[in-house]
């Protein structure tokens, strides 16, 4: 198709019937300690792979609570679990178990999807 | 030949036990890498062999590390091993002996007393039956101290001991009934033929006093067989298993051979070769948080049985201390690290925007600083390190002073091998484009990585500790003693990690009066901060901090030191005892004299250092 430089925006809403809650229920069933999150972005302010390249702990929860999978999945890849942002929260979240949670469950139900 | 029905119990379960071994211990040794088969065909007719067969005396036979840990302890399981590998020896002479020939088959060497029934004619013979009666004393002097241990194992060192499954109970409770069964066959036989030494003579006289022994002789040897067989036959299903493997083990680490980061034959050999004995559980701090079921030997439980769970895999501090502690010299850590590699295998990232050139261009240097990320959430770290280069006059480029990769070690420590390679590729190439001859680290954890896991022929990785002792040892750094009480914290990945125990403290000596603690160097504590558990708690990382602390406090310090961002960190919120690294002890040295701003005056008060 030809380029006329206009773009398409991309259909934001989230249809509740079609949410899928379970990578958020097991990494909240595992990791109860995230529930707790305050969303005040220390982990944001210190984190090692936000310095090369745009990563952010609390758009990770949010990706999570709405189910966006898919952007998940991509998003996850980043970090280098250096545990800097463990040291820096308030709520002494177990954050580098939350990033191996989302990863070993998004692994799970894809294989199940398939 | 005569023979009777009650040797088959035995026969069945030694036949059994024997085949099971050679088909199980030769599918582990083929499944072994194809260097490490080599290993054994070019060592298995050096030293090396020798040295592992004194080694299986020393250890299996003898148990030189439990007697290290606990005298009686030790003297237990000495006389169980020893004991019983005495006994089928001297049985066995006995019965060559008697019979004169070698062709003896087991069971008449095993049986002996019942199959000659009358009392030793020569002199050899005399003297054969007498160290037999020897031997079993000995033996049931330790079935003694085993009954004994179950109801109070403190007094052999040990507060606590593992949690037995239905395997490990059969095959125990045989092996408890095999020695006493042998006596009483023993007495019984002695009391009709008067075949005994002097201990089976008077006791088969006593017993032949009280009860008509022909009736009983045949049934007591039957439930000794049977104890013998029932043994054999649960060993494969019980920690047992180790008496034969270790064998194996103690041979295939002589000759080189270690855990691999891939399961794999020697593996299994080091799983099977765990006794179960508990010793690694009193060392483990996990159980401060009260956390109990995580500890080595249930893993390696766990991974024999097939059903290890995450929960339980990545709980664990990976501090090391279990590991000095363990009479079998397993490698406990990289056992459980091979485990993590194997769980986490499948979603291991690739850092694809490394590749997008955000980082510096790397600057030629001599010497490059590399702070790690820990250290950068402890800035007086840096800040010392910074004052100490300038002090020496050393030209440096600080890598990761700001926008750097991690160092692949935390990435490690949780068995994502294949990520933590791509960050180390990463790294890899900006610290060879740079010229350098030296890196210093300030942090352990990546000390670590970059001493083992990062190919720099040509480049020295020192801990700031080193070489900060090296700056002094050249007299580039002023030397400045302070009358301050200090403990020095080893921490886990420099301690037992890597092995440095002696600069830290060379160092610290000459800067404050450091004493000693009991819990320091191989035994040292976790601060309970280690990265290598993403398992565990904050709450529960706290406890296992103060109870470290709390030993410390106990020896009135007016200062702890150690050389770890991370240890620093989480002592930091312990109490009020000033946590300082060792670069910033240097720093205090080189500023004593110096008028600092209000914030250092008050970083220094709170050090106690009274300028």
């Amino acid at each position: 198709m030809k380029d006329f430089g206009y773009t398409v925006i991309k259909q934001r809403t989230i249809d509740y019937d079609q949410f899928d809650g379970r990578l958020l229920s097991d990494v909240l069933r595992m990791e109860p300690s995230f529930k707790t999150c305050l969303s005040c972005g220390g982990c944001t302010a210190t984190c090692s792979a936000n310095d090369l390249v745009s990563f952010n702990i609390r758009r990770i929860n949010l990706s999570l609570r709405r189910g966006e999978t898919y952007e998940l999945e991509s998003e996850i890849q980043k970090c280098m679990l250096c545990g800097k942002c463990m040291l820096v929260c308030p709520r002494g979240i177990n954050i580098r178990n939350v990033i191996m949670l989302i990863k070993k469950s998004i692994l799970k139900y894809k294989s199940v999807q398939l | 030949m005569e023979t009777t029905s009650f040797i088959w119990p035995f026969t069945i379960g030694l036949l059994f036990i024997t085949s099971f071994l050679v088909v199980i211990i030769s599918i582990w040794i083929t499944s072994l890498s194809r260097i490490d088969k080599s290993r054994i065909v070019h060592s298995i007719f050096t030293r090396k062999s020798l040295m592992a067969i004194g080694e299986v005396f020393m250890e299996s036979l003898l148990h030189r590390k439990i007697f290290r840990k606990n005298r009686m302890l030790g003297y237990m399981h000495m006389s169980l091993a020893f004991g019983w590998f005495l006994l089928i020896i001297v049985g066995h002479i006995e019965a060559w002996n008697y019979y004169h020939s070698f062709s003896v088959p087991a069971y008449k060497a095993i049986f002996f007393p019942y199959f000659v029934p009358a009392s030793a004619s020569t002199n050899s013979g005399k003297v054969l039956a007498a160290s037999m009666d020897i031997i079993l004393l000995f033996i049931l002097s330790g079935v003694l101290l085993a009954y004994y241990k179950r109801l109070n194992s403190k007094l052999f060192g040990m507060k606590k001991t593992t949690k037995l499954k239905a395997g490990d109970r059969i095959a125990l409770s045989s092996l408890w009934l095999i020695f006493p069964l042998r006596f009483l066959a023993e007495s019984v036989s002695a009391g009709i033929h008067h075949n005994g030494s002097f201990l089976s003579q008077p006791c088969g006289q006593i017993f032949a006093s009280l009860i008509p022994l022909q009736s009983i002789e045949a049934p007591v040897w039957w439930a000794y067989s049977c104890s013998l067989g029932l043994f054999f036959m649960a060993l494969p299903v019980s920690r047992y298993m180790h008496i034969p493997v270790e064998v194996v083990l103690i041979f295939l680490r002589n000759y080189g051979i270690r855990v691999k980061k891939r399961i794999g034959g020697f593996s299994r050999i080091q799983v099977y070769s765990c006794s179960r004995c508990g010793i690694c559980l009193d060392s483990c701090q996990m159980t401060h948080a009260a956390i109990k079921d995580t500890q080595s030997v249930y893993v390696l439980k766990h991974i024999r049985n097939r059903n290890l769970t995450d929960e339980k895999l990545f709980n664990c501090l990976l501090c090391g201390r279990c590991q000095p502690d363990c009479p079998v010299g397993l490698e406990l850590n990289n056992l459980r690290i091979t485990q993590r590699i194997e769980s986490t295998k499948e979603y291991n990232s690739s850092y694809e925007y490394l590749k997008n050139g955000k980082v510096a261009i790397s600057p030629q240097t001599e010497v490059i600083y590399f702070a790690g990320c820990m250290t950068h959430l402890t800035p007086s770290i840096i800040k010392s390190m910074k004052e100490i280069f300038k002090v020496a006059n050393v030209k440096y480029w600080f890598m990761d002073e700001d926008k750097t990769a991690c160092c692949g070690r935390p990435l490690m420590q949780v068995g994502q091998y294949g990520a933590a390679g791509k960050l180390i590729d990463h790294n890899l190439e900006r610290i060879l484009a740079s010229g350098a001859k030296k890196l210093v680290v300030s942090c352990p954890i990546c000390y670590k990585v970059f001493n083992e896991d990062y190919s720099m022929s040509g480049i020295r990785v020192q801990h700031h500790s080193e070489y900060l002792l090296e700056l002094m040892a050249e007299n580039r750094l002023p030397v400045n003693k302070m009358p301050l009480k200090v403990i020095y914290h080893d921490p886990c990945e420099l301690g037992r990690g890597s092995g440095i125990y002696h600069q830290p403290r060379l160092l610290l000596d000459e800067y404050v009066e450091l004493i000693s603690v009991k819990n320091e160097k191989e035994s040292a504590f976790c601060c309970g901060g280690s990265l290598a558990n993403i398992k565990i708690h904050m709450n529960e990382r706290n406890q296992i901090r103060d109870k470290a602390m709390d030993e410390y406090l106990s020896y009135q310090p007016e200062m702890l030191a150690t050389a770890c961002p991370l240890c620093k960190k989480t002592f930091a919120k312990s109490n009020n005892l000033p946590v300082h690294d060792i670069a910033e002890i240097v720093y205090m040295a080189i500023h004593k004299n110096k008028i600092m701003n209000p914030e250092e005056q008050k970083f220094m008060e709170k050090s106690k250092i009274g300028l």
